[in-house]
């Protein structure tokens, strides 16, 4: 019966029940067995994979190196700045976000939808930060609602600050955050969305020396990403710090001296090379870039008339006009087709084929020698001297020189400018040179193209006795614990080998150009200091001449677009020069009296003259 | 009707390897929940409380003799069928399943009761049909249509791990009680040929949860999520564990389902091999007391009653346990005593009750 009567307990049944025991306990091995295989075969590579599920790396952003100038004052530095970010993972409605970060920021949403777009591609446990740099006051309003924003958190980032505002902005160049394509071909050296990086100039350039190494934060987070604990912290290298050859108050002073005039000066110290000033005006705030600039200040930027993000300095292409005169007597002398002391008429006008070429002195200056020719900057003169020259050989002395060539500056677009001669003009139109050319290039107008520092190079090369330095910005750079990297030494491009005589007697002219009473560069003349320059003016629109009744209008009614640009070249002291500067005034009509100030202003800072009287009796030229 | 000796007759070993696994499921509830900011009760408290009423339950069915139940099996049994029709056509669905009945408070789940019901049921009838040569393929046509028909119903909802471990306790019934050679050879081959129809039988989801299995990686952030996620959380135990509180997959929700039918994950990660060893020892405990129980029972009834629930429990362990260690596909069985949840817990509870009411009732003919 199935209820009353004891099971039957027979063999067959007791080898059930063993088998049943068997069963039951081989599974419970088989199960025994395969958590022997996962945990202890396999529990490093579990353990591992845990490690990875639960910890990130979080990159401590490392502050960008500081600039110095060769004095060691700060141009550029680094300090913390409170950026709003969006964490993610905990944003619960993001337009509301949005709309209420808008509103407190005092910004239109749209920018804030666009900021956030453009920023999504970065590691997904990277807060994205929506503005940078706010305000003290800003960030602890905001810290104070952070509960009713959940999402929002304010990070503390390194950013660069520019105690100096403009000051040769597009030297130092801005930074930025890394842009998609920049990401792609720059992973591998360790960058991230969201890093700042040099966008251009110095920052762009020196951009391994600056960056620094960023530190890492080992953190803990839970499945969501939400960081609950730190693990281990690795600080920061800072960048290391450059110092430059700029010499700042020299700096300040140049764009001081520029006002609202658009140009560029380049100021260099003749023993050596290094750059002491380069300005470049009108310029930008740099800050707006570490901030990160909008589209529309961007664009504005990129669309103003005056190009305040071209450096000029180097990528300015200018005819050098009657600064390249020096140029053209030196080559004379050297060639030997002329002697100080040969005496060419002016009548105010030379003819050369079936042209007239004229002096900028319509009465002409007489009998001229090498000294009037260039204190007086008879353009006759050199007409006759360069066609006795030709083109070629006006070109090699202007090579020597240090033009028609570009440097390879740590900066962006230098441009090589241009000294033109016969295998040029083949190249170029394929066809042949014309004696109307040379004497057209002789003064320094037609194809001759170069930008202020070429100018620079070359009246430093004058200054010093033909020794052409390669122009440098760099003096040292140093790692935050000051070890130095590296150290930059004076080099040598070329040596020109003068005649003393000849050097002697071009100098002679040129401190006479500022010296002498009938000098065209009186403007530069310094109490105390003897000065020795060039002016020069460039011509904007070549046809300006013909144009019917020109000569009625007086300059300010020439359309400012139209007018040209004044030049000014100096070295001093005259008989054993420290600097030499070029300056350009663009649209500034004339040398002495627009571009000469600016060098006079120069050379003041750099003798420690404090209130240099300017002469008013600025020399007429051209 | 009830007679004070049966109380000394109080299976105890079976009883205190019980309390002392529900303890360490409660413990383990506790650091895999405590993350959690839930109001109300904690859920290891809520734990306790089932264990307690489930204890009360099992306490509850000890009193009452098994022996009634071979007169209620049938009736038993055409209600848990009429309710799991009921549930195909008027049950709730959740999660593309319908498997519950609402009940205001509580959630019935017809195909949990079908269980021990269908244990009664096969026990009823092999107790009447001993047969010492073993049982032809005409003996098992009434059983296996018993089954069957609860099986293709719970499918249906669909509930495949259900319907799995149902089919895995009738047949280690049927099996205990003893199949001719003939027949076993003809039944496996029909399994295997059952099997490879089965996969077109099934859900899109039930295909993608086994291909997942065989790959997890093929999904690992879907499908094979979970899975993964386990492997990592018991590999990474090692042979010490991680140490009570201290597992970084289950504290810090990486892994999901740690408080149900992942629980044990947790418990190898904090506990290590060792730990686990510990719990498998008493685990297989239970069973070979279940199975002792079985042996000495005072009835044939009794005998396959108690052999039908210790393979119920049996089979809720090593398939929960093989799933969460990646030797099955996650087919959503609880681990009884460990994972959280009320209907689990009384049914284990129930069965534990009736391996204790045929242990005390061994020497009553």
């Amino acid at each position: 019966m199935p209820l009353n009567a004891p099971a039957p307990d027979d063999a067959c049944r007791k080898r059930r029940f063993e088998l049943l025991l068997f069963a039951a306990a081989l599974l419970f091995v088989l199960l025994a067995l395969r958590l022997w295989y996962l945990q202890i075969i396999s529990g490093d590579r579990y353990d591992l994979l845990a490690r990875k599920n639960r910890t990130r790396s979080i990159p401590i952003a490392a502050p960008r190196g500081t600039l110095y100038d060769r004095n060691g004052a700060i141009l550029v530095d680094s300090r913390p700045a409170f950026n709003v970010s969006v964490l993610r993972q905990e944003v619960e409605d993001l337009d509301a976000l949005l709309t209420s970060l808008a509103q407190r920021l005092d910004l239109p949403v749209e920018q804030l939808q666009q900021t956030w777009q453009s920023r999504r591609f970065y590691p997904r446990y990277r807060p994205i930060p929506l503005a940078e740099d706010i305000d003290r006051t800003l960030v602890e309003e905001l810290a104070e609602n952070a509960l009713q924003l959940p999402g929002l958190i304010i990070e503390v980032q390194p950013t660069r600050e520019y105690p100096h505002g403009e000051l040769a902005a597009q030297l130092f160049g801005h930074i930025g955050a890394i842009s998609e394509k920049e990401l792609r071909t720059l992973t591998d050296q360790g960058y991230r969305g969201g890093d700042q990086i040099g966008k251009s100039g110095l920052e762009r350039h020196l951009e391994a020396y600056l960056r620094g190494q960023e530190g890492e934060r080992l953190i803990e987070v839970d499945v969501q990403g939400r960081e609950l604990r730190q693990r281990t912290q690795r600080p920061a290298q800072p960048g290391n710090q450059v110092i430059l050859t700029l010499d700042l108050n020299l700096q300040r002073r140049a764009e001081q001296a520029f006002g609202d005039q658009a140009g560029a000066a380049v100021a260099l110290d003749v023993r050596t090379g290094e750059i002491l000033a380069m300005v470049s005006r009108p310029a930008y705030d740099p800050a707006l870039f570490a901030r990160g600039i909008g589209q529309k200040a961007w664009q504005q930027l990129l669309d103003d008339p005056d190009h305040p993000l071209q450096n000029r300095a180097i990528s300015g292409q200018y005819p050098p006009g009657s600064t390249f005169k020096i140029v053209t007597a030196l080559a004379a002398l050297h060639e030997g087709v002329t002697r100080p002391d040969e005496l060419i008429q002016c009548d105010g006008r030379l003819r050369i084929g079936e042209r007239d070429f004229r002096c900028w002195k319509r009465t002409g200056h007489g009998p001229t020698n090498l000294m009037k020719a260039l204190r007086e900057s008879c353009d006759v003169w050199f007409y006759d001297i360069s066609l006795r020259l030709g083109i070629d050989r006006i070109a090699k002395m202007a090579r020597h020189l240090g033009l028609d060539q570009s440097y390879g500056l740590p900066l962006d677009n230098e441009r090589s400018g241009l000294i033109p001669d016969r295998d040029w003009k083949r190249g170029r139109f394929g066809s042949s040179w014309y004696p109307g050319e040379t004497a057209i290039a002789g003064i320094g107008q037609g194809y001759v193209l170069a930008t202020p520092l070429q100018l620079a190079v070359m009246t430093a090369t004058v200054a010093n006795g033909g020794t052409f330095y390669q122009p440098q910005l760099l003096r040292q750079v140093r790692d935050h614990q000051g070890r130095i990297l590296l150290q930059e030494q004076p080099r040598v491009r070329h040596q020109v080998r003068f005649t003393g005589q000849h050097l002697q007697a071009v100098r002679q002219a040129l401190a006479a150009v500022v010296g002498d009473p009938r000098g065209t560069g009186k403007a530069c003349r310094l109490p105390g200091i003897a000065v020795a320059g060039k002016t020069g003016t460039a011509q904007v629109v070549r046809l300006k001449d013909d144009l019917p009744g020109h000569k009625k209008l007086a300059d300010d009614e020439i359309a400012y677009r139209l007018r040209d640009h004044a030049l000014f070249v100096a070295y001093a002291p005259a008989e054993d020069a420290e600097i030499a500067v070029a300056v350009i005034v663009e649209h500034g009509q004339h040398g002495s009296s627009a571009a000469a100030p600016i060098a006079r202003e120069i050379l003041a800072e750099y003798f420690g003259i404090a209130d240099p009287q300017p002469d008013s009796t600025a020399g007429q030229e051209e | 009707m009830f007679d004070r000796r049966l109380l000394t007759h109080i299976d105890s070993p079976l009883l205190l390897l019980l309390l002392v696994t529900a303890a360490l499921g409660i413990l383990n509830l506790y650091s895999s929940t405590s993350n959690w900011n839930l109001a109300g009760t904690a859920v290891y408290i809520r734990q306790a409380y089932w264990l307690g009423l489930g204890f009360g339950l099992a306490l509850l069915v000890s009193l009452v003799d098994y022996r009634h139940l071979y007169h209620a099996a049938p009736f038993a049994y055409l209600a848990v069928v009429g309710l799991l029709a009921f549930v195909l056509l008027f049950g709730k669905t959740s999660m593309g399943a319908t498997r519950w009945i609402d009940l205001g408070p509580f959630h019935l789940q017809p195909s949990e009761i079908m269980k021990p019901v269908m244990v009664m049921m096969l026990a009823r009838y092999f107790s009447r049909q001993e047969n010492p040569f073993g049982h032809s393929l005409r003996d098992l046509l009434l059983p296996g249509a018993l089954l069957a028909l609860p099986l293709l119903l719970i499918m249906k909802q669909p509930d495949l791990g259900t319907a799995l471990l149902l089919l895995f306790i009738g047949s280690t019934m049927i099996l205990f009680a003893g199949v001719r050679r003939a027949t076993l050879a003809g039944l496996a081959g029909l399994a295997v040929a059952a099997a490879g129809g089965g996969w077109f039988l099934l859900h899109d989801y039930q295909k993608q949860r086994i291909l997942t299995f065989l790959n997890p990686d093929r999904d690992p952030l879907g499908a094979g999520y979970h899975i993964i996620q386990s492997k990592i959380a018991v590999g990474s135990g090692g042979f010490w564990g991680k140490g009570f509180m201290q597992g970084t997959q289950s504290q810090l929700s990486f892994l999901p389902e740690r408080h149900t039918d992942f629980a044990f994950s947790v418990f190898a990660e904090e506990w290590g091999l060792i730990g686990c060893l510990v719990l498998l020892g008493l685990y297989l405990l239970i069973v070979v007391r279940g199975i002792l129980i079985a042996r000495k029972a005072g009835s044939p009834f009794g005998m396959y009653l108690a052999i039908g629930i210790t393979a119920m429990l049996f089979w809720h362990i090593s398939v929960n346990l093989a799933m969460v260690i990646g030797l099955l596909p996650v087919v959503g069985v609880p681990l009884p005593l460990f994972s959280y949840g009320g209907t689990c817990m009384v049914t284990t509870m129930i069965g534990v009750g009736l391996l204790n009411n045929v242990a005390m009732r061994r020497f009553m003919f």
